[in-house]
């Protein structure tokens, strides 16, 4: 086992390696850069082209050396912790992300949370109730969730809220707390208005989540084992509870490698309906904007943690599962 | 009350499962007792209704079923003036709960999926204690270790924190039965407990079975469709056809003397060692297969070579990594599945395996199909014009290959896919192979179909709607479908009824007389190889330890395993009950119980194939005389 970590982690170098390989290539193989862009609105907003301030940009920024030299210089100063400087916003990236990053873990944990909480009991209820009206009445709602797309719920949300309460529910905090420092207005501040987004990006997770935990648990629940283990005189709770939930959460614990990612990602499209202080928002525009360190850190920031999910739970399957741990790399 | 009073009376029981508009009985009015330290068997086909009758006495009805009337009761030699009507308890209700685990226990068919896979043996097995006897842990743990001690674990503190995947099935039956006895119940259920097991692990958890019953006083409700098994088990026989009692009585009455025909048709199509050349199995229902319909299947024999073997494999060895250990630590060890293993298949006979599982058996197979490559070793494939090297076939070469060995499975339900109808099914092989026109295909499916003896009518249905025999024949129509030399039949009828056992196997010996086919016919009961094959090979360790003419092998075997496989064969008949001494002495298959001159102390080398003559080979130290081997 111990062997199968240090091979796993020494894997994840290369392919982080490919994977900023490609973010480069993608990002710098557009036929124009960004200083293009920024000379060409200038000039169609009729300002005038400061040529000496934009080749000196271009010298610092090493847009004048071949692309190859460029990345090498992106990619040692990921390593170092030093993630580029954006052009857009005239800012290291490191705080143009700043606030925003704290924001975006704690509306996608709440998320994640939500539909943990709600999934999960709705899930077992329908699997333990097969067929029963309780069944089809949940399983329809998590399909609904499912099949309404996020901005279209967040926009009904507006309007609605709007219409009847007069409440104004964009955003993540009331604007006067923008820039101020973290205080106890703030925080409830965030409170109030955190609600709202979490229900409205959490709705479709919870509908797929209801599925897959009902599908692998009625998998699991019609298995001999279950019937061994109420033939010892188990309450059914803890039948279901001590072997076919147990079995049912490898699934579970194999989506992790996604969850990582999405904690920082979650949601751009809503969190543009509603104007919310997240990442999303900032990557789409830097996106547009071809402010490729920006976009280029923020990708592989991406990445990273999908790599690091899928190990985290691969490991986790390893240590909650002895059939992967001891038969995993028996050649069959 | 007479002497031995009645652990469980059934009375007038019936049991139905709720379907739209009423309710399918399968249980009709069965009543029977199972009195206390006495062993009672309930006999009868797979949908006969005697699982149904063992789910209602354990309260393990499926959701949809119900008893319709008649009473379960159980008497606790512990309260024996309280009776306890089982039929009127509340489904997984306290009182159920109480006495599932702690008075009555239960063992299943398939020791592997009836254990967690993810919990430790120990775990399973304390969970018991824990809801029925509130201990400290440390002698809760101490009563687990000296159960598994009683069931035959040689090492009960190892066994403990083991996983049911890292056990052999015959000690997953065991854990099993620790887990079911870890409370000393009145009453045990065993629900089919050695079906799945190899012929000696049968024989010793059989023995064993009886050892704890006599030390533990509990009565014993087994069902089987074993008849073997019913002979050295049971006191009383019950015998179930169709959700009725045909007949019951004690065991002696009944085998001696059965009276219905279905118990008579029963015993006639049980293959047995004594039949004569040529005798053919009496199946309860015939195949109905169509032998005109094979006609247009026969293809015209290859001209020449007719001698030479059909396919020869020299020096065969295969072998593959496993681990062990814990979650940080593991170790990894080779194990050899396949070892120098040389032997021939003549065209047009029937060559036995025999082995238990886990001896290389399938491994074997599968090297034969190239579905697997082997470290090293040869096999040679002769199509009556030319050698073809097997294992260095590509590409076309291969695909044209393939058709020319099939193999039909063990397990009728999982070879076939759910999603597919009869008609794909058989014809998918003629597509893969673009083998004649959509409408030629199509009416050689029908005339498979026939030669099987399905109704062409069936074309349309999906597999579920067959029975298991009608599902195993499929498999040899879709087998057939290419027209292939040799067929590979892995355990064919072991997941069958007796009564199916014997269409199946009369089905297989037409085909191959009409069609001239070839087989390799795996097995691990010998019975069925007996009735079938015309030489046999034994298998033992990834060797083969004794191969030989069918009746030389039955007649004169040598090898002390095949001696030992033989032992351990339980007749459906009293006067031959199994010889319990010579089982219990320890495995057969490990090389320590077996007589000095076939062991090979740690060397392979030292071991070689002798020949005694007639071709009858046997595996053993070349330093034995011929002689000598014969005499033992």
């Amino acid at each position: 086992m111990l062997r199968y970590l240090v091979r796993r982690v020494l894997i994840m170098v290369p392919t982080l390696f490919v994977t900023s390989a490609l973010i480069f290539t993608v990002m710098s193989s557009a036929p124009t850069n960004y200083f293009d862009n920024l000379v060409q609105e200038m000039q169609a907003q009729g300002e005038k082209v400061d040529q000496a301030r934009i080749d000196f940009m271009k010298h610092e920024y090493g847009f004048d050396k071949p692309p190859v030299e460029r990345y090498f210089w992106w990619v040692g100063g990921l390593v170092r912790g030093d993630f580029g400087y954006s052009f857009e916003y005239q800012l290291p990236v490191r705080q143009v992300v700043g606030d925003r990053v704290w924001l975006t873990i704690l509306l996608s944990f709440t998320t994640i949370v939500f539909t943990w909480l709600v999934a999960f009991p709705i899930g077992i209820y329908s699997a333990t109730h097969q067929y029963s009206w309780g069944d089809y009445g949940l399983t329809t709602l998590g399909l609904m969730g499912l099949a309404i797309p996020h901005f279209l719920l967040a926009l009904i949300f507006l309007y609605f809220s709007n219409q009847w309460f007069g409440l104004s529910i964009g955003g993540l905090m009331d604007p006067k707390y923008f820039d101020a420092p973290m205080s106890w207005g703030k925080f409830t501040s965030i409170l109030s208005h955190l609600w709202i987004p979490v229900i409205i990006i959490g709705t479709a997770g919870t509908g797929s989540m209801i599925r897959s935990v009902r599908a692998n648990l009625l998998e699991e629940l019609h298995k001999q084992y279950v019937v061994t283990a109420r033939s010892k005189g188990l309450s059914p709770w803890r039948v279901l509870f001590k072997y076919p939930f147990r079995m049912s959460l490898n699934f579970f614990i194999s989506d992790i490698g996604s969850i990582l990612p999405s904690v920082i990602s979650g949601g751009e499209l809503v969190a543009i309906v509603l104007s919310l202080q997240t990442t999303g928002p900032l990557l789409i525009r830097a996106l547009q904007s071809q402010d490729i360190y920006l976009a280029g850190s923020f990708l592989m920031l991406l990445s990273t943690l999908t790599v690091i999910g899928v190990l985290v739970s691969d490991v986790a399957l390893a240590f909650l599962d002895p059939r992967i741990r001891l038969l995993g790399g028996a050649t069959k | 009350m007479s002497a031995t009073p009645d652990i469980l009376r059934v009375e007038d029981l019936r049991v139905g499962f709720a379907m739209q508009g009423g309710a399918a009985e399968v249980v009709k009015g069965v009543s029977f007792r199972v009195p206390a330290g006495k062993t009672v068997a309930l006999v009868g086909e797979s949908g006969s209704g005697k699982t149904v009758i063992s789910q209602t006495v354990m309260g393990l009805l499926p959701r949809n079923g119900l008893v319709l009337g008649g009473r379960v009761l159980f008497t606790d030699p512990k309260t024996p003036d309280a009776p306890v009507d089982l039929a009127t308890l509340v489904r997984d209700g306290p009182e159920i709960r109480a006495l599932r685990g702690s008075r009555m226990g239960m063992i299943f068919q398939e020791p592997m999926s009836s254990l967690s896979p993810v919990h430790t043996i120990g775990n399973q097995i304390r969970e018991n204690l824990i809801l029925h006897r509130q201990t400290s842990r440390e002698s809760m743990r101490d009563e687990v270790r000296h159960m598994l001690k009683l069931v035959g674990f040689k090492d009960p503190a190892r066994a403990y924190g083991m996983y049911p995947f890292e056990l052999s099935g015959g000690l997953r039956q065991r854990a099993m039965l620790a887990m079911a006895l870890i409370c000393r119940p009145a009453l045990l259920i065993a629900d089919e407990p050695t079906t799945a097991l190899d012929v000696t692990i049968q024989a010793q958890v059989l023995n064993l079975m009886r050892d704890l019953q006599a030390e533990l006083g509990m009565a014993i409700l087994l069902i089987t469709h074993d008849l073997g098994v019913v002979a050295n088990m049971a006191d009383e026989v019950v015998v179930v056809y169709h959700g009725e009692i045909t007949e019951a009585g004690t065991a002696s009455d009944l085998f001696r003397r059965p009276g219905h025909p279905y118990l008579k048709a029963l015993l006639k199509a049980l293959p047995s060692f004594d039949m004569k050349p040529g005798e053919r199995l009496v199946a309860l229902r015939d195949s109905g297969a169509d032998l005109h319909a094979l006609v247009p299947l026969r293809k015209a024999g290859p001209a020449g070579a007719q001698d030479a073997p059909l396919l020869s494999i020299r020096n065969l060895r295969k072998s593959f990594t496993i681990k062990s250990g814990g979650f940080l630590t593991s170790r990894r060890d080779s194990v050899v599945a396949v070892d120098d293993v040389s032997f021939d298949i003549r065209r047009g006979e029937c060559l036995g395996l025999v082995g238990e599982s886990g001896c290389g058996k399938t491994s074997l197979s599968k090297l034969m199909m190239r579905a697997m490559t082997p470290d090293r070793g040869s096999v040679t494939f002769n199509d009556g014009t030319r050698e073809i090297d097997v294992l260095k076939l590509k590409g076309a070469a291969l695909r044209d290959f393939r058709p020319r060995v099939q193999m039909i499975f063990q397990d009728p339900v999982s070879s076939l896919s759910p999603r597919m109808t009869v008609m794909n099914i058989i014809r998918e092989p003629l597509e893969i192979h673009g083998v004649g026109t959509p409408k030629e295909r199509t009416e050689r499916v029908g005339a498979l179909m026939a030669a099987v003896g399905l109704d062409r009518r069936f074309l349309n249905r999906y597999p579920h709607s067959f029975s298991g025999g009608q599902r195993q024949r499929i498999s040899i129509a879709r087998t057939l479908a290419m027209n292939p030399d040799l067929i590979i039949c892995d355990e064919p009828v072991s997941a069958l009824d007796v009564s199916v056992q014997a269409q199946v196997l009369n089905l297989l010996k037409d085909l191959k007389r009409e069609l001239g086919l070839t087989y390799l016919f795996i097995s691990h009961n010998l019975a069925v190889v007996d009735y079938i094959a015309d030489r046999i090979a034994v298998l033992a360790h990834g060797r083969i330890v004794e191969i030989a003419p069918r009746h030389l092998l039955f007649s004169r075997p040598v090898h002390s395993y095949t001696q030992a496989l033989m032992r351990a064969v339980p007749y459906p008949d009293l006067d031959r009950p199994l010889d319990l001494r010579l089982i219990a002495g320890g495995s057969a298959s490990d090389p320590a119980n077996w007589a000095p001159e076939f062991r090979d102390e740690g060397d392979p080398a030292s071991v070689g194939p002798i020949d005694l003559g007639d071709g009858h080979v046997v595996l053993a130290r070349p330093s034995v005389g011929r002689r000598e081997l014969l005499a033992s």
